[in-house]
């Protein structure tokens, strides 16, 4: 399967990074040396405002990495410039360099549609297609061209996705007769058929009751092994259950009063919550603030 | 100390007082909770509201009724077999509408096939691809929607320079005819696309772009699919319009006593069911506004063959999302 999204590959990626997935089964720390994804001095402008700024990070493979702060602070739109989602918004312009495994995706010569195949990502409010169970999974798979047994791809996809039992009997209904939570395992099942390297996901559960959101957070856990994950949440508990490392973003107004999101610390999940070195960290995650 | 007697009335009075105001408080309570209560001036609004509508619904309905009625009541001596399989005649009772029907089939079924490829590929320009900002994409936008807006004679004339001779060259055939109706419905046809792909929403294409699709994948797996009702409900229209129009298709060649069915859209001579009542119509003898009637009720049937058949794509694809 790792073969096949090498096909059409512009994105001169290490071949071992993105055969990793299947070739390190057990992940771990055995890999967490080189970063995924690091970025260097990343700014995001809207309209030649800047949406974020000075974006100095690397993203650990086979973690998952939370982004949290308050609305606003610009989490979602540094996330969506991890897969070039970006460039769908006219206005949106980002400089500086995001690395993945040591390619700048925003160099020239990278085609954003190639960037996609290996770094997956899931919505803050789940978008299924209007198709059956099936053809929202095999989806991906069949406009990337991979030539793979689509029957075992999609059992395999929905099995990760911790969705199988509830749906094999219904493969071919349409996704909408399926609960919120159960349409979002289907996108992150859907996300994982093409078989990607990252899974950016923009707050996978604001949309979802608490019982649904506990298996969506299982399901990060669990995926972890395999995949390196960054997720956007509103909700800091939900960080401190699921993530390994967090970054606190949150807003600093210009002379202009333009909102403008900067990270103001990243570390080990367990130390921004404990000890946050930076005063705003910790009035945000003590709850005085936001 | 104080009166047991007067301290027990005292208390007494207390009660009564508070009991009041409970009631009071009550009664406010049932007041402003008054479900199902609005005030008299409010339900009568309502009512002529409702009225006005109806009223606007009835005229409409009432005028197209009177037109069927006075049709059928007019024409019904014709509506027969022969009517469908005889060929114009200067003698009314062999006239007939054969080659008139076969006419607008070839004329309005080829205008459906040019049309619709060229409004939606159009419509996906404008909507997916076009930048804004640039000047040349608003003056495209500002023409069409000028262009929706120009006489249908206008549009006869521009097909008979440019279609029927000029450039294309075609002569007098079906085809000139499509084409001519083409461009005058193209406009619409554009307009109501590209609100249909507007209305396609954009967490579908987002997802499917997140997976990796190209952005023509994501249109032709996605966003086309989506709009399908909606370029259904734009080409009803169209087709309602072009079928009905007369003055450009007398430019482009569309001439009566034509006693043969066209061979195909590139042969010489066709005529048009419009067309034809409009010649029946205007000639001195009454059989022939009997005639015309009758023509009208087929017209009107065709047309109501058409559009059963593009609200039944519309469903079919409506059901799917």
């Amino acid at each position: 399967m790792a073969d096949q999204l090498q096909t059409g590959a512009d994105v001169k990626t290490a071949p071992p990074a993105i055969d990793a997935p299947d070739a390190a089964p057990n992940g771990g720390p055995t890999s967490s040396s080189a970063p995924v994804l690091s970025t260097e001095n990343v700014h995001v402008f809207y309209d030649g405002i800047p949406a974020v700024k000075e974006v100095t990070m690397d993203i650990p493979r086979h973690r998952v990495t939370a982004f949290i702060g308050p609305s606003g602070c610009g989490k979602s739109t540094l996330l969506r410039s991890f897969n070039r989602m970006n460039d769908l918004i006219p206005s949106a312009e980002v400089t500086g360099k995001v690395l993945y495994h040591g390619q700048d995706l925003y160099g020239s010569g990278v085609d954003p549609v190639e960037v996609r195949k290996h770094i997956g990502m899931v919505f803050q409010k789940p978008n299924p297609f209007p198709k059956s169970i099936y053809d929202n999974v095999a989806f991906g798979p069949k406009v990337l061209g991979m030539k793979v047994d689509m029957d075992e791809v999609v059992e395999n996809s929905l099995r990760h996705a911790a969705l199988w039992d509830e749906v094999k009997d219904r493969l071919k209904q349409s996704a909408f007769g399926m609960s919120g939570g159960q349409q979002q395992r289907l996108c992150i099942a859907r996300a994982l058929a093409t078989n990607p390297d990252v899974l950016l996901m923009d707050e996978p559960c604001s949309a979802l009751d608490p019982i649904a959101t506990g298996r969506i957070e299982d399901l990060m856990v669990r995926l972890r092994e395999e995949y390196t994950i960054v997720i956007v949440t509103h909700n800091m508990q939900q960080a401190t259950r699921v993530s390994d490392r967090t970054a606190f973003l949150t807003v600093e107004l210009d002379e202009q009063d333009n909102r403008t999101g900067v990270v103001v610390e990243y570390d080990e999940t367990e130390k921004v919550f404990s000890q946050p070195s930076d005063s705003r960290t910790e009035a945000y995650v003590t709850g005085r603030i936001g | 100390m104080p009166d047991p007697d007067r301290q027990d009335r005292e208390t007494r009075s207390r009660m009564r007082t508070s009991a009041r105001q409970a009631i009071t408080a009550a009664g406010a309570d049932t007041e402003s909770l008054a479900l199902g209560r609005r005030s008299k001036s409010e339900a009568w609004k309502s009512v002529a509201f409702l009225a006005l509508m109806l009223f606007c619904v009835l005229v409409a309905l009432a005028l197209l009724v009177t037109l069927i009625i006075d049709a059928f009541i007019d024409g019904s001596s014709r509506l027969n077999a022969d009517l469908l399989t005889q060929f114009p005649s200067g003698v009314p009772e062999n006239a007939g509408l054969q080659s008139a029907i076969f006419g607008s089939l070839w004329v309005i079924g080829m205008m459906i096939i040019t049309v619709v490829p060229l409004a939606v590929g159009a419509a996906i320009y404008l909507e997916e691809y076009a930048d804004r900002s640039k000047w040349y994409n608003r003056i495209v936008e500002l023409n069409i929607q000028n262009l929706a807006a120009v006489p249908s004679i206008v549009f006869g004339i521009l097909g008979l320079g440019l279609i029927v001779r000029g450039p294309l060259d075609l002569g007098f055939v079906a085809y000139a005819g499509s084409l001519t109706l083409a461009l005058l419905v193209l406009p619409t046809v554009i307009l109501a696309s590209r609100e249909a792909i507007r209305s396609v929403p954009s967490s579908l294409s987002d997802g499917s772009m997140a997976l990796g699709a190209t952005k023509w994948q994501t249109i032709w797996h996605h966003v086309l699919p989506n709009a399908i009702p909606g370029i259904a409900t734009g080409t009803i229209l169209a087709v309602s319009r072009a079928i009905g129009e007369t003055a450009p298709l007398l430019l482009v060649g569309a001439t009566v006593f034509v006693t043969f069915n066209p061979e195909g859209p590139f042969s010489e001579g066709y005529t048009t069911l419009p067309v034809q009542i409009f010649n029946w119509v205007s000639r001195p003898q009454d059989e022939f506004r009997t005639l015309a009637a009758a023509g009208i009720i087929v017209l009107l049937f065709i047309l109501l063959l058409m559009n059963s058949f593009a609200i039944w794509i519309r469903n079919r694809y409506a059901r799917q999302t």
